[in-house]
């Protein structure tokens, strides 16, 4: 009867237990199901120019990643997509800072904590779509414009919060607090005590969240689309052209768009287990 | 050694217990670290939920609204058909989705948890899960297109398997793509909260359970399952507030068969016709907020979020 890990150790030479199997089979089944319709988009945005959008690539081509940025139908790709990179920028650092600050404070019991807790549980879970009615009402009845750094940014930081704060509570309750005790006793102001201390652990969270915060404004759409005004970010403007473009070229832009995706999460992976590799060298 | 060439470091603290910040109440410091949070959370979304919930008893007409006290928007909203179709449907697409999601995240949390020996492939196994849902929803559900479609990539394996002579049709815009795409964007929610859960299990209980003559499966019912409970609930939570609250999977995969209460409510917030947008908003607002308080009943989810 091996179900934990402790028994496996205990009992490493001797064969798998036939739910390893099964678990296992299901477990890849998942990864196919996972990766395996993004594998055949990815593919099929190299389509040949007189390709379809199914199967069979009629040759191989970059004609359709060269549509997103010809001057045309898909013009407003490349602007939305800077739009989109420096509101994510900015969501990203804010959610970081705000959430760090947030868990901290939640490890001791305030007056108002349990309300603020389920205020962020709602704003989670709360249909995204409701979020952006309101605020998008909110600015109508103030007689305010809509924008990207105002409204499409509140809109963003409700969803992407609750997110980060959650994920940092994670991050803080791994903390071992003899650390700050040792900062005060050496004479630390509570300010140094952040700067030196707390903030150079949690580091590596902190990172993770920030990316987190990055990638969900990155892609978010539902929140954004009724408090964006008349210039979109990326994701809206995908979504605008599902309905008219039924070439490949909607599946370039998504190889494109995972592919910037990617590249903040590997970065950030990378940048994360060479602190914790640095760190470890440090403790030998 | 530090303490022979610095032997004043330590000293002032000794003379000196009571330090200035000492005299900071703890929670007035708390109040600090959180007023960022809170002051988005109140502005942002607090005030503009109070404000459609106060526009749902307005009078319009086709030209503006009017501030009113009028109970009209949800006499019309919950005395029409259209309602209660398109709640049934979308509680159908929750529960069915919840069903899957939970087998599927359950089990593989266990096997990550309990099975993956390696704490390294562990990572990778988990970044594997993971990555996705930091792509974009939007072209993970248009990715299935080309690949549920008439002649998409699935029949076609299935054609040249001999499976099936001719391509299936439901497998695209059908109720069926909307659950395949739910499934797909979802399950990530359930993993984490529940292998979170798992991770906290000390395997001396599952020692014990063994030692004292339990089977693999009554260990299974008895410990694994109730000790999760909580990611358990935390990952229902998720995965039912995302599929109640979605307009974007059922209005592109459905093909027009199905809707769901926020595309519904979409439609009228782009006519404009916003007291009766803000009454169906806040139908939907009670609704989710009875699944959850009732979800949340099961669990305490503030103890395994916050400690």
């Amino acid at each position: 009867m091996m179900i934990g890990g402790q028994s496996y150790q205990a009992g490493a030479g001797q064969g798998r237990p036939w739910t390893f199997y099964a678990l296992a089979i299901l477990f890849g089944a998942y990864l196919l199901f996972l990766y395996g319709p993004m594998l055949v988009m990815y593919v099929l945005s190299f389509q040949g120019p007189n390709g379809g959008v199914t199967f069979p690539m009629v040759g191989v081509s970059l004609a359709w990643f060269a549509d997103i940025v010809k001057p045309g139908q898909m013009a407003n790709i490349p602007v939305s997509f800077a739009r989109s990179i420096a509101l994510a920028s900015a969501v990203s650092l804010l959610t970081a800072a705000i959430s760090i600050a947030a868990a901290l404070a939640f490890r001791r019991r305030f007056p108002g904590s349990g309300l603020l807790f389920y205020l962020a549980v709602a704003s989670l879970v709360m249909p995204s779509l409701l979020v952006g009615f309101g605020i998008g009402l909110g600015f109508k009845v103030l007689g305010l414009k809509p924008s990207l750094f105002t409204s499409a940014l509140g809109a963003q930081l409700t969803w992407t919060l609750p997110f980060g704060v959650f994920a940092m509570f994670a991050v803080v309750n791994r903390f071992n607090r003899s650390y700050e005790e040792a900062a005060d006793d050496l004479g630390a102001s509570p300010w140094q005590r952040f700067t030196h201390v707390t903030l150079p652990i949690l580091l590596p969270g902190i990172i993770g969240v920030a990316m987190g915060a990055f990638t969900l404004s990155y892609d978010e759409y539902a929140r954004t689309t009724l408090v964006i005004g008349d210039k979109n970010t990326l994701p809206l403007e995908i979504y605008a052209l599902i309905s008219s473009a039924t070439s490949p070229t909607l599946f370039a832009i998504g190889t494109v768009t995972t592919a910037v995706s990617f590249l903040i999460i590997a970065l950030t992976l990378w940048r994360i287990f060479h602190i914790q590799r640095r760190r470890a060298d440090a403790a030998l | 050694m530090t303490s022979l060439t610095r032997p004043a470091a330590p000293l002032p603290r000794l003379l000196a217990p009571a330090l200035p910040r000492r005299r900071v109440k703890p929670w007035l410091v708390s109040w600090l670290q959180v007023s960022p949070l809170a002051f988005i959370l109140i502005v942002l979304f607090a005030m503009p939920t109070f404000l459609f919930a106060v526009v749902s008893f307005f009078d319009y007409d086709r030209t503006g609204i009017y501030p009113a006290f009028i109970l009209d928007n949800y006499r019309d909203l919950l005395t029409t058909p259209a309602t209660t179709r398109v709640y049934v449907s979308s509680l159908t697409f929750a529960v069915i989705v919840w069903a899957i999601t939970l087998f599927l995240g359950f089990n593989i949390a266990h096997f990550l948890i309990f099975h993956v020996r390696s704490a390294a492939v562990r990572t990778v196994f988990f970044l594997l899960c993971a990555i996705p849902f930091w792509t974009s929803g939007i072209i993970r559900t248009i990715a299935w297109i080309p690949f549920l479609g008439r002649n998409g990539a699935f029949n076609q394996a299935l054609m040249a398997l001999q499976l099936t002579s001719r391509p299936l049709d439901f497998l695209l815009f059908s109720d069926f793509a909307v659950i395949v795409v739910y499934a797909h964007l979802y399950t990530i929610l359930m993993i984490g909260p529940i292998a979170n859960s798992l991770t906290k299990i000390d395997p001396s209980l599952l020692e014990a359970a063994r030692d004292a003559g339990a089977s693999r499966w009554q260990t299974m019912v008895n410990v694994v399952i109730p000790l999760s409970r909580t990611g358990i609930v935390l990952g229902s939570i998720l995965v039912v507030t995302q599929v109640m609250g979605d307009y974007f999977v059922v209005r592109q995969m459905s093909g027009g068969q199905s809707a769901s209460i926020v595309s519904t409510l979409a439609t009228e917030i782009q006519a404009m016709q916003y007291p009766p947008a803000s009454a169906s908003a806040v139908v939907l607002v009670c609704f989710v907020g009875i699944l959850v308080a009732g979800m949340m009943r099961v669990a305490d989810v503030r103890k395994e979020l916050v400690k």
